[in-house]
């Protein structure tokens, strides 16, 4: 099975899951399958294409512009197999997913300075569960980690964390529910000091980006996090969900002008989503989405590359990796 | 960031109404809007279009053609539609024959089951209930302390066997535990599942066997794109569901999921979840959902917004001053705050309804900067100064404009402009005192 070798590149076999898996993901894959294969390219194609893209969360203004080049270019050029339109198609996707992913900006870890990973994302996004597998990414490097409890609001969240802390081995900075997230943060950056950390990993309360007041706070973390260190935090993450739909971007958006992310990481893609909120992100803000998470394991994390994405959810082929 | 159906249908007939008659193409463009605006909102693709087909069997019949304000009477269809797809009216909870009465709560990986289990448990409380949430998530680390922590913040019981035990054991204890000790209602807690997950979807089916719930709740984020659809469907398939929990309502998602799960497995929607609070949960209300869908103003959560901020007896104080014409700059300076908490100032006015039209533009002039300005001047005085705002002198107007680093213009502009303002309340005030007005003034908006 193809996404297993993708994404799920440790992860023990599941033999349930996988199952399950094939039998969702084939559907996508049959239809744009069966979209191309057809003896000419006629205009029922198209419409069903930008359905099958609106299907996806891939969303109406990138769908139609999608649809809008690739008929443009195969009047240009003069295609008339539906197999070469099919691969303008894929060549199209990538492309786009790759603008986004030019800006993004290569990370220094310095030897002594710690590597401070702030997290954000709406309510349920899955940041928490993010954050262990984005440290075990960390650790496979033989980097130290440490980990910052910064959602003091939702009950238990700390707890979460800890239990992920223990896990992964992590020393977890935690106060008590209810406490100031800054004070936290405060407290994390010191010991990521005193203690030679490489990477800290700063856990926020998940915010919906209307609440602006909460909003505010990040840049309240930011800025306690520069007196420590200067460029800190040197990764703004933003966790989105793949099965949200349009408003997937306006967070994104809202996000961005709040703390300036740097990098995106879609979750839950292990679901039967196919996370086409990734190209409307790509295409308006150009903020470049650096990973993928599959699954609840440690190890279903994955490096975002724009052509496995595109041929694996939409396509059904490559081997990435 | 999404134009709204109202704007864009104004734009398509508005090029049409030179020409003085509409035609059936016209109607079809109109509908292309509509279809549009309702992917944009998240609607199931498959729903949109059968949605678009009875709106224009609808419109043709109802002679937008002949209409004169064609853009109002599509919009007026299109909403009655949504209304009578969302359903038209509250579904309460299922009461069983034999209490007590079991609630199931399931639903994907972060849809907020846990928070809304809390929630809803304050809401049967409130009912004189004696409601018992049950823990029965034993795989999200510490998603069982969430439960008793949540338990802990309401004061509800919390029943719970540790991560150890089985979630089908747990759920049947747990309603033996209820019945002994006079629990009614009992909420179970579910995992977050995916629902092509075949072993743990299977589990959800022996809990229910096992307790027999007299509602099954799915619990679903308005965030949630075109695979909301397929999951409600699993979700129905395996376990019928009794009702549809949104949550995450609070946020500015169209929810447009809504409509698709509704349309899709008929399933009423029961509650909204609209914040973290846990007395967050609302009884839904199909003709707010539907103007939302449509990105239409939604006045009712702008007054919410501006409840959060004020309380009344503040806002009676505040109105009275305002009638008498006493509203000082003092005043002004706090009202300025409070707007500032409900958010940046173009998110306000898009729910603010018709005012869409004129809104990219009155954006270009009102921003949030212009705010901080008004602010630093204010701040520049002293008490006295903002209390008699009209005895400022030369002086002091060059004083407050080095001391918040504008021109001193600007501080005669602020200056001016407020002193109108006063004139206008004191006018209002007296229309108020004849009775020509309403006496409540939305000025504490």
């Amino acid at each position: 099975m193809v996404l297993k070798k993708l994404f799920r590149r440790q992860a023990e076999p599941d033999v349930l899951l996988d199952k399950g898996l094939e039998k969702t993901r084939r559907g996508v894959f049959l239809e744009i399958t069966r979209l191309f294969d057809r003896s000419q390219i006629d205009d029922e194609l198209f419409e069903d294409l930008e359905m099958l893209l609106i299907q996806a969360d891939v969303g109406w203004d990138v769908s139609q512009q999608l649809v809008r080049e690739l008929q443009q270019r195969i009047r240009d050029e003069r295609i008339v197999s539906p197999a070469e339109t099919r691969e303008v198609l894929r060549l199209e996707m990538i492309q786009l997913l790759e603008l986004a992913s030019r800006n993004r900006k290569v990370k220094i870890l310095q030897r002594g300075v710690p590597f401070v990973i702030l997290v954000t994302g709406v309510n349920g996004a899955g940041k928490t569960t993010s954050i262990a597998k984005l440290a075990q990414y960390h650790k496979n490097f033989g980097r130290s980690v440490m980990l910052a409890a910064g959602d003091t609001f939702r009950a238990a969240a700390i707890d979460q964390l800890n239990v992920w802390g223990k896990r992964l081995d992590c020393p977890v900075i935690a106060h008590q529910q209810g406490a100031d997230p800054g004070a936290v943060v405060f407290d994390a950056m010191q010991a990521a000091h005193n203690r030679n950390v490489d990477v800290l990993i700063v856990d926020t309360a998940g915010r919906l980006h209307t609440k602006h007041n909460l909003m505010a706070e990040l840049q309240k973390l930011r800025k306690i996090m520069q007196k420590h260190v200067p460029e800190a935090p040197q990764e703004v993450l933003l966790i989105i969900d793949a099965t949200t739909g349009q408003n997937g971007l306006v967070q994104a958006n809202e996000f961005t002008k709040s703390v300036e992310i740097t990098d995106i990481m879609i979750s839950k893609l292990d679901g039967t989503s196919k996370g086409g909120i990734a190209f409307s992100v790509a295409k308006e803000l150009g903020t470049p989405i650096s990973y993928i998470g599959t699954g609840e394991q440690l190890t279903d994390l994955a490096e975002f590359r724009p052509d496995t994405y595109v041929d694996s959810l939409f396509f059904g082929e490559g081997e990435g990796f | 960031m999404f134009e709204t159906l109202s704007d864009r249908l104004n734009d398509t007939f508005g090029k049409l109404n030179r020409k003085g008659r509409l035609t059936e193409p016209d109607v079809d463009n109109a509908m292309r809007e509509v279809r549009r605006a309702l992917l944009e909102a998240d609607v199931n693709f498959k729903v949109v279009k059968e949605f678009v087909a009875s709106v224009r069997e609808r419109a043709i019949g109802q002679d937008v053609l002949r209409s004169l304000t064609p853009a109002q009477t599509v919009i007026g269809i299109v909403n009655e539609e949504l209304i009578a797809v969302l359903g038209a009216e509250q579904v309460p909870l299922n009461t069983p024959v034999r209490p007590p009465q079991i609630i199931l709560m399931v639903g994907l990986n972060g849809a907020g089951k846990t928070t809304h289990t809390g929630k809803l448990a304050v809401h049967l409380r409130k009912q004189g209930k004696n409601p018992l949430m049950v823990a029965a998530d034993v795989y999200r680390p510490a998603a069982i302390n969430q439960l008793q922590s949540l338990g802990k913040q309401v004061n509800v019981a919390v029943y719970e066997e540790g991560t150890k035990a089985d979630p089908v054991e747990i759920s049947r204890n747990a309603i033996r535990f209820a019945n002994e000790r006079g629990f009614n209602p009992v909420i179970i807690d579910t995992a977050g599942r995916l629902q092509i997950d075949q072993a743990l979807m299977q589990e959800l089916v022996q809990i229910r066997d096992a307790v027999q719930p007299s509602e099954i709740l799915l619990v679903a984020d308005a965030m949630t794109g075109q695979e909301a659809v397929g999951v409600a469907e699993e979700f129905n398939a395996r376990l019928d569901l009794t009702g549809l929990v949104l949550t995450k309502m609070d946020g500015d998602a169209r929810g447009g999921a809504a409509l698709s799960i509704r349309a899709v497995t008929g399933i009423p929607i029961k509650f909204i979840g609209t914040g973290e609070k846990l007395d967050a949960l609302e009884p839904f209300h199909p003709d707010r959902l539907a103007g939302r869908i449509l990105g239409m103003g939604d006045v009712v959560s702008l007054i919410e917004r501006a409840q959060e901020q004020t309380d009344e007896q503040e806002a009676e104080r505040l109105q009275n001053r305002m009638m008498k014409g006493q509203f000082d700059l003092e005043d002004f300076l706090d009202q300025l705050q409070k707007i500032k908490k409900m958010g940046p100032l173009s998110q306000i006015m898009e729910m603010i309804p018709g005012l869409s039209q004129q809104m990219r533009q009155a954006k270009a002039q009102i921003s949030d900067d212009d705010y901080k300005q008004v602010e630093a001047i204010i701040r520049g005085m002293t008490p006295w100064e903002r209390r008699y705002p009209e005895r400022i002198d030369h002086g002091r107007r060059r004083r407050i404009a080095r001391g918040s680093g504008v021109e001193r213009q600007d501080v005669n502009r602020l200056l001016s402009q407020f002193k109108e303002m006063q004139k206008m309340m004191g006018q209002f005030g007296q229309m108020a005192k004849k009775g020509k007005m309403p006496k409540n003034l939305p000025f504490d908006l």
